[in-house]
């Protein structure tokens, strides 16, 4: 079984969003940088898979030099290698990012059994660049995966719905995106990460890319929030909030 | 001429929709529909309620229920037909889905998750649209290079809005589906756990617990109290990848979006990922040591101190306070 998981270097950004001068990006001067949680679950889903079958693991990330960062750290939780397709830092958009994945993919002697992306990315979220991706190597694609399991050759995983679920099947080879809630990603081990340093990283210098959708510009959206009314601190604050429960019909 | 994609779940029209066709028509066109699969020719007289003069049915023995590439090969045929200036969907899993392999079949740029669009007036200069990213937090205006638009519209960004409009007239058309069009596709389904008590999406009442709650034997205190006013428990990222709490409890953009009327957050700072699946919550109240953290920002009321005090204290005194009621 070889696996390819797809992942983007995006910066951890959680409180309040202040952006660069020109408004072209996030200012990252005070930020970490990691992955989207649902790349998170493709990883250890790949890693479980690997464990189970055997094969190898292999991830695959279009970014700046410093994507390195990203790549060890998920290396030392159990992958095999990992390919970086270098840019320049300025993001790609997503024709563009996807057709550079496909040329990688298609230049790998290994013929990947099972691609995994994230059902979408934490910073820019196009919703397609796995379907693309899927359309290029004439590859089944199932999307929001919550579930999964491979059995005789055949994929089938459940999307959770608000209905429930919603049963899918495909043979492989096959493209999956996952979801977060698929799995418990696990944190990497002093010994792993030990390991992951000498890990494989083909690195390769992308020239520069044309986008076809072109962002010009990001504004912070307008809370509308206006902050609390301090009830008060610790147990003494109780009462009070027992008058609001009422106020509002809550008892 | 603008085609929306309405989606359905055999038969049964997602609302979303209804805000795709109001953005639809905002853009000073004709609007018209399609839906995928026979099942949804029910829905033309809502359809042209909202605004499209026809609704496009695709119809297809293999056609019985979602199948998100043929979607793609059914608007693909259709867009070449009726060459339109925009193919415009709801910003849902299954709309950005079925555009995505739509825009893939073309190879044509698709701008997701859209707040705004504005079409291009001449045919070598760009459309214009501003999308979500960061879950909401940002807005990224962008240009888009290519004649026909392809975009979804951000789920509650438009209230849906009736045109008034007489049932839209059936065309019922053969997409040219090739056999891996329709290769992955729901095969079952079931109603997952119920498990009998109230679901976090459909609960009036959600007690939220994060990090600060501190493992998942502190978690009783939440349950506790949720039970007591008959809600559900809820809880922040943190807690599912510790493992002190199962995934369909997580609030948040990667969780569950909820809207009760009655949110109550614990040990959680405030995360925009997190606010970004309650803020829409009628009330909202918060326990936090820390009165710095970002939740207190969108709190109507909050209490600073230690949640391990202050939970039970408070189940206590409604407890009270409900007996003396009842006396
Ligand atoms: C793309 C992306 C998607 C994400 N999706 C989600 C999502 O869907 N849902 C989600 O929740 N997160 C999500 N996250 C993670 C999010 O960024 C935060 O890491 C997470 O929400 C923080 O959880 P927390 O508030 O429980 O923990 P922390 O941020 O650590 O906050 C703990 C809080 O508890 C308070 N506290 C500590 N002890 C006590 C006490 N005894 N009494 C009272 N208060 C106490 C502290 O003051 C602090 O404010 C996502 C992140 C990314 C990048
Ligand atoms: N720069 C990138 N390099 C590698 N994979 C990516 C990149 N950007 C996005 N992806 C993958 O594609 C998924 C969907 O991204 P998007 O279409 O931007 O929502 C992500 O979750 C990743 O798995």
């Amino acid at each position: 079984m070889d696996v390819l998981v797809c992942l983007k270097r995006v910066p951890l950004a959680g409180g309040t969003l202040i952006l660069t001068p020109d408004s072209k990006d996030i200012e990252t001067k005070h930020l970490g940088f990691g992955i989207s949680p649902h790349e998170e679950n493709a990883v250890e889903a790949g890693v479980q898979l690997v464990e189970q079958m055997g094969g190898t693991l292999t991830l695959l990330t279009l970014g700046p030099p410093d994507a390195e960062e990203q790549l060890r750290t998920q290396l030392a939780i159990g992958a095999t290698r990992a390919i970086l397709l270098e840019t320049d830092g300025q993001e790609w958009d997503p024709q563009g990012t996807a057709a550079a994945l496909v040329d990688a993919i298609n230049a790998e002697e290994t013929k990947f059994d099972l691609i995994i992306f994230g059902a979408e990315s934490a910073d820019s979220a196009g919703y397609q660049i796995h379907v693309r991706v899927a359309h290029a190597l004439n590859r089944p694609i199932i999307t929001n995966v919550k579930a999964m399991k491979i059995e005789n050759g055949t994929l089938s995983c459940d999307r959770v719905v608000s209905a429930g679920r919603e049963h899918y099947e495909a043979p492989l080879p096959a493209i999956i995106t996952v979801r977060d809630g698929l799995n418990i990603p696990r944190y990497p081990s002093v010994p792993g990460r030990m390991q992951a340093r000498k890990k494989p990283i083909d690195m390769k210098k992308m020239q520069a890319h044309v986008p076809k959708l072109e962002k010009l510009y990001l504004t912070v959206a307008p809370s509308k929030s206006t902050g609390a009314e301090i009830l008060g601190k610790g147990v003494e604050a109780v009462p009070a909030l027992v008058e609001i429960l009422k106020k509002i019909g809550t008892i | 001429m603008i085609l929306v994609l309405i989606d359905h779940d055999r038969g049964e029209l997602d609302q979303l929709s209804l805000q795709a066709l109001t953005a639809a028509r905002k853009l000073g066109q004709e609007v018209e529909a399609i839906v995928v699969g026979k099942d949804g020719a029910s829905l033309a007289t809502i359809v042209g309620q909202y605004g499209a003069k026809i609704l496009h049915v695709a119809a297809h023995a293999d056609l019985t229920d979602y199948t998100p590439m043929a979607s793609g090969r059914a608007l693909k045929d259709l867009v070449e037909k009726l060459k339109p200036a925009a193919v415009l969907a709801a910003g849902s899993p299954r709309g950005n889905e079925q555009l995505a392999h739509l825009a893939a079949f073309l190879d044509l740029p698709m701008a997701a998750e859209c707040f705004e669009i504005s079409l291009s007036s001449s045919a070598d200069s760009p459309h214009k649209v501003s999308r979500s990213r960061w879950a909401g937090n940002l807005i990224e205006d962008a240009h888009v290079y290519s004649q026909l638009l392809i975009a979804t519209i951000v789920a509650f960004s438009t209230e849906p809005e009736s045109a008034a409009g007489p049932a839209a007239s059936i065309v019922e058309f053969a997409p040219s589906l090739t056999p891996s069009d329709t290769q992955v596709r729901v095969m079952s389904r079931d109603a997952g756990d119920t498990g009998g008590g109230v679901t976090l999406a459909d609960a009036k009442v959600i007690i939220a617990g994060g990090r600060g709650v501190g493992g998942s034997a502190g978690f009783a205190k939440i349950e506790e109290l949720a039970n007591l006013l008959g809600g559900a428990v809820g809880c922040s990222r943190v807690v599912t990848s510790s493992g002190w709490r199962p995934h369909k409890e997580q609030v948040g953009q990667t969780g569950t979006k909820v809207a009760p009327d009655l949110y109550l957050a614990a040990g959680i700072s405030g995360a925009m990922q997190h606010i970004a699946g309650m803020k829409n919550s009628k009330t909202i109240i918060v326990v936090n040591t820390d009165p710095e953290a970002p939740i207190f920002k969108y709190a109507d009321y909050a209490i600073i101190g230690d949640l391990h005090q202050i939970l039970p204290a408070l189940t206590a005194a409604i407890r009270e306070a409900t007996r003396e009621a009842k006396a």
